[in-house]
């Protein structure tokens, strides 16, 4: 995509995506609207894809490691035409190809399966091994939860990667510090967030992960950087965009959309 | 390869990663910390872009194969059985197979072959534990022979396989001549009275009490059963209904892997009466191999009071 309106294009993700989960009428729609302007970035900036061939050699890569986001990837997904919108509203129905966790098997433009947490981004270290060693020239993203950040095996994989000095890799934190049961910082607490990632040797950038002007900046300066995985803390709001998801705070994890929900939703974040 | 009675079978398994990895730029290896252990370590300097040791972390490496599959490479990955099984059971389950990534995973000394490194060391319900899992083949080799002509079908299997081998030599049963298929088991010794569907180190047992019993005037037949699933069920279910009695002897705890297979081969198709030889509700301990098979009830003498008890019931 060349010359898109990123702040346009990131309100469209979040229109699909409270079209995708409001159809059903519950999901996890908080940890999706807050990754909204990051898709937004990627898709409409940065990755390398095409919705024709999704299987294209070469293709840059996106793990969404926090497997539960997978309606803000379809969202994306259906806006730059790897499927129809019309597709969104089959969430999680029988026989559907949009599973509630992203499954690389059922739904186009998904590079990998997802949804027990921290796997996916060990998978995202192996896809850039790969990648390395094939030298197609691709980048891999990752994007984390930070409750997610909790698991082990997350770690076992950045060392890993930090050991590799895998510059092809850029990872995500979604850091909108709240998990399913709390606040992340009164069930284990992450920070210093930043000097862990250091520590484990990645090049770490803070950002507003609302903002799509910061975050094309940090990925512009992540690309460029070499040597070194690299890491995009991403400081952002839990349901972010829409007014009820936002007020529920650490219950729009999962929470119910019901229709007349989603119609306000949809009419706030385009400003109607 | 020459495969002779001091063929350790982990030079069978180094022998056929190094065939395929030579042949096959798409081939990679991973180890976790245990290379030197597995003989793989020799490797490293052939193909050091394709071999890597990604540290005691078990579970990173399981799902970075998944990635290096998704990429179009072809996995193996190696540890001691326990790591390479439990320590790594959702990894498995949904990095590998539930995203249908083809990745070949080794683990070493199953069972009472841990010897000195004890019941931390000693996996008995690794295939329990897998074999509910959809497609994943599971394959113990009986010997160095066997594994030799089992490991290209098991590279070009379409499916994740665990190949449950050992480091050492177990007794080689298997002669040249042999004709292997991982999708079958095998009779290694014709009978008439009752049948022993063995895996593993219990084929020997199996044979060493079907010669010890044949003196009784009792006709043993020895079917030898490597690939656990999935089970070969016409040969299993053509012996029972030749013999009308069946044992199982295995390397396992008794619960979740061959008797039950077979249990569950027998009940649908021909019922037989079964008893079962392996452990039964205990956890591994150290020791050496004969001590353990004592302590374990895996003797020769086990399979033979199994072989009788399960003839009365007939």
């Amino acid at each position: 995509m060349t010359n898109v309106d990123l702040k346009q294009f990131a309100k469209e993700i979040r229109v699909n995506i409270l079209e995708c989960i409001g159809s059903l009428g519950v999901g996890h729609i908080g940890g999706c609207l807050s990754i909204a302007d990051l898709l937004a970035v990627l898709y409409g900036k940065h990755l390398n894809y095409d919705p024709k061939n999704p299987k294209m050699e070469g293709r840059d890569r996106l793990v969404c490691s926090k497997g539960h986001a997978g309606p803000a990837i379809y969202a994306v997904l259906a806006e730059v035409g790897f499927f129809s919108k019309e597709v969104l509203k089959t969430l999680n129905q029988g026989g559907t190809t949009l599973p509630s966790h992203c499954d690389m098997n059922k739904t186009p433009g998904v590079d990998m399966t997802a949804g027990s947490l921290g796997q996916g981004f060990s998978c995202a270290v192996g896809c850039a091994i790969g990648s390395r060693l094939k030298k197609d020239g691709a980048t891999i993203y990752a994007i984390i939860g930070d409750g997610e950040s909790q698991e082990g095996q997350i770690w076992e994989a950045a060392m890993y990667a930090g050991h590799s000095k895998l510059d092809n890799l850029i990872a995500f934190t979604d850091y909108n510090k709240m998990q399913l049961d709390n606040y992340v910082a009164n069930i284990c607490d992450l920070n210093p967030l930043d000097k862990k990632w250091e520590a484990f040797g990645w090049k770490v950038w803070t950002v507003d992960g609302n903002d799509v002007d910061a975050l094309d900046t940090a990925i512009t300066e992540a690309k460029a950087h070499k040597g070194q995985p690299k890491m995009i803390i991403m400081n952002t709001v839990k349901g972010k965009g829409v007014s009820y998801c936002e007020a529920a705070l650490v219950g729009s994890h999962s929470m119910s959309v019901s229709p007349e929900a989603k119609i306000q939703g949809i009419k706030e974040v385009r400003g109607e | 390869m020459q495969i002779t009675e001091k063929t350790l079978m982990k030079e069978v398994l180094v022998d056929h990663l190094r065939n395929v990895l030579a042949n096959d730029p798409q081939v990679v290896l991973l180890d976790a910390d245990l290379a030197k252990c597995a003989g793989t370590n020799v490797l490293y300097g052939e193909f050091p872009d394709r071999c890597l040791d990604v540290g005691i972390a078990e579970a990173n490496m399981a799902s970075m194969a998944a990635g290096l599959s998704s990429y179009g490479f072809k996995p193996y990955i190696s540890s001691f059985a326990p790591f390479a099984t439990r320590r790594m059971a959702d990894q498995i389950m949904i990095s590998i197979c539930y995203a249908q990534q083809n990745v070949k995973i080794i683990g070493t000394d199953p069972g009472i072959a841990a010897e000195l490194n004890g019941g931390t060391h000693m996996a008995l319900e690794d295939i329990g534990m897998l074999r509910s899992i959809p497609n994943i083949l599971i394959y113990e080799p009986t010997d160095a022979m066997e594994l030799y002509k089992a490991l290209p079908q098991i590279h070009a299997y379409p499916y994740p396989c665990y190949v449950r081998t050992h480091r050492k030599s177990p007794a080689l049963l298997t002669k040249e001549s042999d004709e292997v298929n991982i999708l079958k088991a095998r009779v290694m010794k014709e009978g008439s009275d009752v049948t022993i569907v063995a895996s593993g180190i219990m084929v020997e047992t199996a044979m060493q009490a079907a010669a010890q019993l044949k003196e009784e005037g009792i006709s043993v037949e020895v079917v030898c059963c490597p690939t656990i699933k999935p089970i070969d069920v016409e040969t299993i279910v053509a012996s029972a209904k030749k013999t009308g009695a069946v044992v199982t002897a295995e390397n396992h705890n008794v619960m979740g892997a061959l008797r039950s297979a077979v249990c569950e081969t027998l009940s649908e198709n021909y019922p037989v009466p079964v008893e079962s030889v392996g452990v039964k509700e205990k956890f591994g301990e150290v020791g050496k191999v004969p001590y353990l098979r004592k302590a374990m009830n895996m003797d020769v003498e086990d399979v033979v009071g199994a072989v009788k008890a399960v003839i009365a019931r007939k």
